[in-house]
């Protein structure tokens, strides 16, 4: 039972950064388990309709070109926060933004396509799984939209805040998370 | 770490306004003491449910006496209760003791008040986030409840809302909306835990050197954050069955009484098991382990001696929260999954008790040699080593699939379950009522109140409980509105008029216990700061502590149980004490 001398104790990664990495690794674990129902109900069923008949894929191949530049113009938005340059920042920010309703913009009307076409999650099986996880994927989108607004709002108050540029960190962790699900939902709902 | 002093600044001043301080506190230990009042409340809701429920199986068809009148003719014509209000009374009762009682007692209550303190940090690493927890854990709870006259009533399912009955019977709806909000709620809390135990701990504190209560915590918190998610995607799910007519859980070509159900079909029945199953069974490790951690310190403080194997016990509660995620599937060995899964489950379900006997035993060994005090707490602590004993053995032929086919879905399950979380689960955490009580409020509760709180409470359990052993390998099957329906049941109906009235007798003996609590908040004993003689730092602070809890920040030169050492004058040495 010897003492000895105390020494910091911590992990060394800021309160917010380790709780957006906490909060992911639930998001991932929201995610795979609707992958794992898709490849579920995929394996278990007699057919399966050929993404690429049903969806527009030349529609959502642009959504994830939008997504894609949306996460590099996150990353400068973050570099010209660490740089201290509000401009930038809030140009490349704003950028992101406005990818983000382009996004939601192209999904809703590939959803109104459907909807004339009287495709309804309660068609079929693939269209329960693809309206929900597209659509549990919308609002991760819309969430994502409101905290970045809310950071291009926050920049003219609380530039100068000790935790400003740790929180647009955050919330570009969180965005590329939101990215990547993207990269996983296109081919596995419109390309296999 | 910039983080840690800005929320050191942010809150070293006390807030003002009965509102901010007392309601929308951002205080964890406020917040505690929320989580606190509610969740008993809500276990008083849920315990009173069952009460219900068990005059229907003591004595069926006969009015229930006194609340029957109360009941609409609905639920109860002519004070008998019907077969769609006892399956009610029966989801809402698992689902109530679990999700909002057991677990906000045990993380939200002792959770949020007691490991901050233990640790040495001033709050938790996210206060606003920990009041939005409560916030959403409320008005969650209270959804839930409410279901009771909303229009359908209340979910009918049982807590597991197997498909596809749980689509087809109604009040579903609002308990997949209540159940998001919950599991939301306890996101957001096992974030906040997880952060304020990695980033916050005061200087000195290395993790070999947390009390076993807060690696209770952290692991229990590792097990919220990843096997909720699951949950919630599968409730997501259901919802969409339910409300946008997609057909995940409804087989192809459904036929409910004689009609074929109008859903597209194509969905698997199954899957909701595995997903439900896959947090469910993590959970009963997050119903276990806080009452472990808190029965841990308590034997430590009363036996005067340190922790039988400090590191076994933390190990076995690592190696506990990584194998749960691999054991989900011994709840479906008659679910008509393939043998070959079965095998895979019940192995890796015998491998889990290695742990869990190694935890209990370092518990038990930790008694020998020590200079006991019998005190409330003690008691409690003591009484759940044996019954947490019996609760876990029991489950050994449920995990067997041998034994598990002529035992599925009897009482000998209800049996089984309820030993672990109510005479483990709930008496530890009474223990750890009458432990922390005078950190709470400044002052000690009853001892004599506490003593026959104690030995009624200990009794009656075993008198509701130890019936359903026999019970069930006698054949009675679970879920039945009416026991003596089916002839072979006769044989033990006589058990179920003795569970009954030991029901009965567990409320009556929480009398004492609610009457010594509130007592004592006004008019108990005064405490002082160490009123056990403890060593970890939560004794280290006022009683109760105040704002920021520590005067000054805590150093920690030594390990959680240095009690009984040699050459010193006390038989203690607290954590935060530099020379022997």
């Amino acid at each position: 039972m010897a003492a000895s001398a105390p020494q910091c104790a911590g992990s060394g990664v800021s309160n917010a950064k380790l709780g957006v990495w906490l909060f992911l690794a639930s998001e991932v674990m929201l995610f795979a388990t609707l992958f794992t129902t898709y490849l579920v109900l995929r394996l278990g069923s007699a057919s399966w309709p050929r993404g690429w008949e049903t969806l527009n894929v030349p529609l959502a191949m642009m959504n994830t070109f939008v997504l894609i530049t949306s996460s590099v113009t996150m990353v400068l938005a973050y570099a010209k926060a660490v740089e201290r340059d509000l401009a930038g920042f809030r140009k490349f920010m704003g950028i992101t933004i406005l990818l983000g309703f382009a996004f939601l913009a192209v999904k809703s009307v590939e959803y109104g396509t459907k909807f004339h076409h009287h495709h309804y999650p309660s068609t079929n099986i693939f269209f329960a799984i693809y309206f929900t996880m597209t659509g549990l994927h919308g609002l991760h989108v819309i969430g994502g939209i409101i905290v970045n607004s809310a950071l291009y709002y926050l920049s003219g108050k609380e530039w100068d805040h000790p935790l400003f540029v740790g929180r647009v960190e955050g919330a570009g962790l969180y965005w590329h998370f939101v990215d990547i699900v993207w990269i996983f939902l296109f081919p596995a709902l419109y390309l296999l | 770490m910039v983080t840690h002093d800005a929320a050191h600044d942010q809150h070293a001043q006390a807030p003002s306004g009965w509102l901010r301080a007392y309601v929308f506190s951002v205080d964890h230990k406020v917040i505690g003491l929320q989580y606190l009042m509610t969740s008993m409340l809500f276990l008083l809701a849920g315990f009173g449910l069952m009460l219900l429920m068990r005059w229907q199986l003591a004595f069926p068809g006969q009015p229930i006496p006194i609340i029957g009148k109360l009941l609409s003719p609905s639920l109860a014509p002519n004070g008998v209760m019907t077969g769609e209000f006892y399956n009610a009374l029966g989801a809402m009762h698992g689902t109530i003791m679990v999700f909002l009682g057991i677990v906000p007692l045990a993380v939200g209550a002792f959770g949020n008040y007691v490991l901050p303190l233990q640790i040495g940090a001033p709050d938790m690493a996210f206060p606003r986030l920990n009041m939005m927890s409560y916030w959403l854990y409320l008005p969650g709870g209270l959804l839930m409840l409410s279901s009771f006259i909303l229009p359908g009533g209340a979910a009918q399912s049982g807590w597991t809302s197997y498909p596809p009955l749980s689509i087809i019977n109604p009040g579903q709806t609002v308990w997949l909306l209540a159940m998001v909000i919950i599991i939301t709620s306890s996101l957001l809390g096992a974030i906040n835990f997880l952060v304020t135990t990695l980033n916050m701990r005061a200087r000195g504190m290395s993790l070999w050197r947390m009390p076993v209560f807060v690696w209770a915590q952290l692991v229990t918190s590792v097990l919220l954050l990843l096997a909720f998610p699951p949950l919630e995607a599968a409730a997501v799910l259901q919802f969409m069955d339910r409300v946008a007519g997609t057909s995940f859980y409804i087989p192809s070509d459904l036929v409910v009484l004689g009609l074929r159900h109008r859903a597209s079909g194509g969905g698997q029945p199954l899957l909701w098991q595995h997903l439900f199953w896959f947090l469910a069974h993590p959970e009963v490790y997050v119903l276990v382990l806080p009452p472990m951690g808190i029965v841990a310190e308590i034997m430590a403080a009363n036996t005067r001696k340190p922790l039988h194997g400090y590191k076994t016990i933390v190990l076995g509660m690592i190696s506990v929260g990584v194998m749960s995620f691999v054991v989900w599937a011994h709840h479906m060995f008659i679910s008509g999954m393939s043998p070959i899964l079965s095998n895979f489950f019940l192995v890796t379900t015998m491998i889990i008790s290695v742990p869990s006997v190694a935890i209990l035993t370092c518990l038990i060994y930790s008694l020998r040699g020590g200079s006991i005090r019998f005190t409330t707490p003690m008691l409690f602590a003591l009484a759940f080593l044996p019954m947490f004993g019996i609760g876990g053995l029991t489950g050994l032929p449920l995990g067997l699939t041998a034994t598990d086919i002529y035992l599925h879905d009897t009482y000998y399950v209800i049996g089984h379950f309820h030993y672990v979380v109510v005479t483990g689960s709930i008496i530890g955490l009474m223990a750890g009522v009458y432990h922390w009580f005078p950190k709470w409020f400044g002052r000690k509760m009853d001892d004599r109140l506490g003593r026959i709180h104690f030995w009624g409470t200990l009794l009656s359990m075993n008198g509701v409980f130890f019936p359903m052993f026999i019970m069930g390998m006698a054949g009675v099957s679970r879920r039945l509105w009416d026991p003596t329906a089916q002839a072979h049941n006769l044989t033990t109906q006589h058990l179920n008029v003795v569970s009954t009235a030991s029901a009965y007798l567990l409320l009556l003996f929480q009398a004492p216990f609610i009457y010594n609590f509130f007592h004592s908040i006004f008019k108990g004993q005064k405490s002082e700061e160490n009123p056990w003689q403890a060593t970890t730092l939560e004794w280290a602070c006022p009683s109760p502590p105040p704002h920021g809890n520590f005067e000054k920040p805590p150093c920690v030169y030594r390990e959680p149980y240095d009690y009984s050492p040699r050459g010193c004058e006390r038989d203690y040495i607290p954590q935060n004490v530099e020379a022997a």
